[in-house]
């Protein structure tokens, strides 16, 4: 708070006392508003001397009876502190605000979907095109005059192209070079990647990225369904680690409440999405291995990742797509025994990480295929807004479980592996370490395990029991009178976050006071990661790419939405 | 009538001969059984199905064991397209392609909610099921299928394989993107006059 008035101090200073409105939301989250034309100058400042170094989120929002409709949403993340600030505009139809890719690379992307979303304009950004819909599309879909289920149909595949950017010749392919086309259906591209490489024998002048092949609207799909009914869409974006995105979501929306869950409900979700971190760095180093050749190591992973698939089944039904957490807590409890055989899991993946130590880190082929190369240094990563393993790989220490704790994190003893190079090797390093260190918390967070309830019990955000529904008529009432109006968040907006398996996943709400959210904005961590990608790779072999790829661990259900 | 005799006696000592070595079948069944027993899938892994599809891949319920865990990533090379996760509107045309470059006999899995029809997705990017562009054999439901359901998926298409059930679908099948060259069909735009209007970027 005392940082949030100096600053107001500074920027009044500054800029004169007109052209900004402080405010702090009753959820605690700072607010700058201002006009379009003071953004640019505002976010320099806010990143050169008040230590906002991050740009995490770029992303628009649509208020169509307003007499500027739209709002442009800056997310700025300080290390020092870990303070967070939100910078808003109002924009008209047609009307565009300074670009900020000149302030953080990170901005590139997240413009370039706000423009697509929204059709918001960003002067002097200098590839403004489409990124997620197809080439043939027409309209902005997240606009609140665009039907959710109004389909455009695509009829063919765009040709090798790369984005302008100023040293490089646009869209014109140089016949000195070979272009070359991998994915989206590529072994290595995970099925949905496109990468466009111009060759000079194996080596990479440029490359470029097609993203948008899974775009399945999650954010369309929120604004039209529910709070609770949103949670199973939450599974599909992050599908290898499925419970931390619940998790982040339910996390959310239950700050906009102003609730807080359950202690035995804190723990849970502990427990769950730790589990999510070990198999989601399964995957993530098994594919990986695969990418660079080394087929086995995908088979022997997989076998710990169905034992936690086990203990999910066991604990809910689903394997992959778990909705185990509800707005206020769990969707239940869990059964008997389900914590010993957590314990039991751990011992066995203790060994198991120690086994994949050996196979994969201490291999020699895979040591020279991974050391050195392409490397992002720590400046470089923070400017992309890389979070997470990647941006510890790089020799930052943030993970949000330190820096801004929740459920309990800043009780649990577990250390934060950090890399220095910033290379594809410290990357799966940090990621075995990472695995280790989970272990370390669900054994902590198993043998302290809360007794009580595992949800609360407000009759207004939870649902009664089944018992209570089919027993009394109160429990019956309660439920009819939940189903029927819904939950309703009250009128507000909220940014929130926590560290996923791939980094830092935020959600930006606004609640219009209704059942369905009005916006929800997701903030995945690879889109951040991926944009790097053609910058990472330039100059480096083919199979280099390939192997950076595997390391940014992009999960295209995050990635495209 | 001594020749007629001499016939049958030789075909006699031919039937006892090849009962020592040979069985009789039909050419066709036999062909069924080598293309039932080794099918080699294209692993078209979209999203979260792609996942589920690594599981029965992996080594718990390992596809190996009905003959088809060579997954091929070149479609000259893969007999069943597994389509796994959701198909966009985008991702349509390369589907499509990649059909197309299969070489008979082919089939089509489609694994989940979103390859059979979109699923939860009713949504503006995302096409409403695989078979609205190529022709599918067997859908297996769930979101994910469990592995099992996948396992069984593949043993129906064994058994239509074997039974050589007739697989009408696939009769007039034609790409929905290119008929005659590069024209594209009306049943694509037609629906939707969207395309037409307004600058495209």
């Amino acid at each position: 708070m005392n940082h949030f008035i100096t600053l107001q101090a500074d920027l009044v200073s500054k800029f004169g006392a007109n052209v900004f409105t402080f405010s702090t939301s009753p959820v605690g989250d700072h607010v700058i508003d201002t006009n379009k034309e003071s953004v640019p100058a505002l976010l320099k400042y806010l990143k050169e001397y008040a230590g906002f170094n991050f740009l995490m989120d770029v992303c628009g929002a649509d208020y169509p009876t307003r007499a500027k409709r739209f709002d442009v949403v800056y997310h700025l993340f300080s290390t020092t502190g870990s303070r967070r600030l939100r910078v808003k505009a109002q924009l008209s139809e047609g009307e565009s605000v300074g670009t900020a890719t000149v302030i953080w690379k990170s901005a590139d992307w997240f413009e370039r979907e706000a423009f697509d979303m929204f059709g918001i304009l960003f002067a002097g950004h200098p590839n403004l095109r489409k990124i997620l819909t197809h080439h043939q599309f027409v309209g902005h879909p997240l606009r609140k005059d665009y039907e959710a289920d109004k389909q455009q149909h695509c009829n063919s595949v765009t040709p090798i192209r790369f984005d302008n950017t100023p040293e490089q010749s646009g869209d014109q392919l140089d016949s000195k070079y070979m272009a070359i086309n991998i994915g989206p259906s590529h072994p290595a591209m995970h099925g949905t990647l496109r990468v466009m490489a111009e060759l000079d024998g194996e080596t990479i002048v440029r490359a470029g990225c097609e993203i948008g092949f899974l775009h399945r609207c999650f954010e369309k799909m929120a604004e039209t369904h529910p709070y609770n009914q949103v949670i199973p869409y939450t599974d599909r974006l992050n599908y290898c680690s499925a419970p931390m995105n619940n998790v982040g979501y339910c996390k959310t929306v239950e700050k906009l409440l102003g609730i807080e869950i359950p202690q035995r409900a804190q723990a849970m979700r502990v427990i769950l999405c730790e589990l999510s971190r070990i198999i989601d760095h399964t995957v993530s180093v098994g594919t990986g291995g695969v990418d660079l050749g080394a087929l086995t190591a995908f088979f022997h992973l997989f076998t710990y990742r169905e034992k936690v698939y086990n203990l999910f089944e066991k604990l809910c039904g689903a394997r992959l797509t778990v909705s185990m957490t509800r707005v206020g807590g769990m969707a239940q409890d869990a059964p008997d025994g389900w914590f010993t055989d957590v314990l039991k899991f751990c011992d066995e993946m203790s060994d198991g990480v120690e086994e994949i130590n050996k196979l994969m880190i201490g291999n020699k082929i895979f040591m020279k295929r991974t050391e050195g190369v392409c490397p992002v240094s720590a400046t470089e990563a923070i400017d992309w807004g890389y979070t997470g393993p990647l941006l510890r790989a790089s020799g930052v220490n943030l993970d949000l479980r330190r820096a801004d704790p929740y459920y309990g994190y800043e009780k649990l003893d577990f250390d934060i592996p950090v890399g220095t190079k910033g290379d594809i090797y410290d990357r799966y390093l940090v990621r075995i370490e990472e695995m280790r260190q989970s272990i370390r918390i669900i054994r902590q967070v198993c043998k302290n395990m809360p007794t009580g309830d595992y949800t609360v019990r407000d009759k207004s955000i939870v649902l009664p029991e089944k018992k209570d529904v089919y027993g009394n008529i109160e429990g019956l009432m309660n439920h009819f009178m939940l189903v029927i109006k819904g939950l309703r968040p009250p009128v507000g907006e909220i940014y929130d976050a926590t560290e996923a398996a791939n980094g830092e996943l935020g959600f930006y709400l606004v609640s219009d006071g209704s059942a369905n959210p009005y916006r929800l904005k997701v903030r995945p961590p690879c889109f951040a990661i991926y944009q790097s990608f053609p910058t990472v790779v330039k100059g480096a072999m083919l199979a280099d790419a390939i192997a950076t790829v595997a390391s940014m661990n992009v999960i295209a259900g995050e990635l495209d939405r | 009538m001594s020749e007629e005799k001499n016939n049958s006696a030789t075909d006699a000592a031919t039937h006892e001969l090849a009962k020592s070595f040979a069985f009789t079948t039909k050419i066709d069944a036999i062909a069924a059984w080598g293309q039932r027993n080794a099918l080699w899938p294209l692993p078209y892994g979209t999203a979260c199905c792609g996942i589920e599809l690594m599981s029965v891949m992996g080594p718990k319920y390992d596809l190996a064991r009905f003959g088809a865990e060579v997954v091929r990533f070149s479609p000259r090379q893969a007999d069943l397209l597994l389509v796994a996760g959701t198909i966009t509107e985008k991702m349509a045309p390369i589907l499509v392609r990649i059909y197309q470059q299969m070489l008979e006999p082919k089939f089509v899995i489609s694994m989940g909610a979103c390859a059979s029809s979109g699923g939860f997705y009713r949504a503006y990017h995302v096409l409403q099921g695989c078979d609205k562009v190529i022709p599918v054999d067997v859908y297996v439901p769930g979101c994910p299928p469990t592995p099992e359901a996948v396992l069984d998926g593949v043993m129906s298409l064994q058994k239509m394989i074997k039974d050589r059930t007739p697989r009408p679908w696939r009769d007039n099948w034609q790409s929905p993107f290119e008929i005659n060259g590069n024209t594209v069909p009306n049943s694509l735009t037609s629906s939707n006059t969207y395309i037409s209007k307004g600058p495209r970027i």
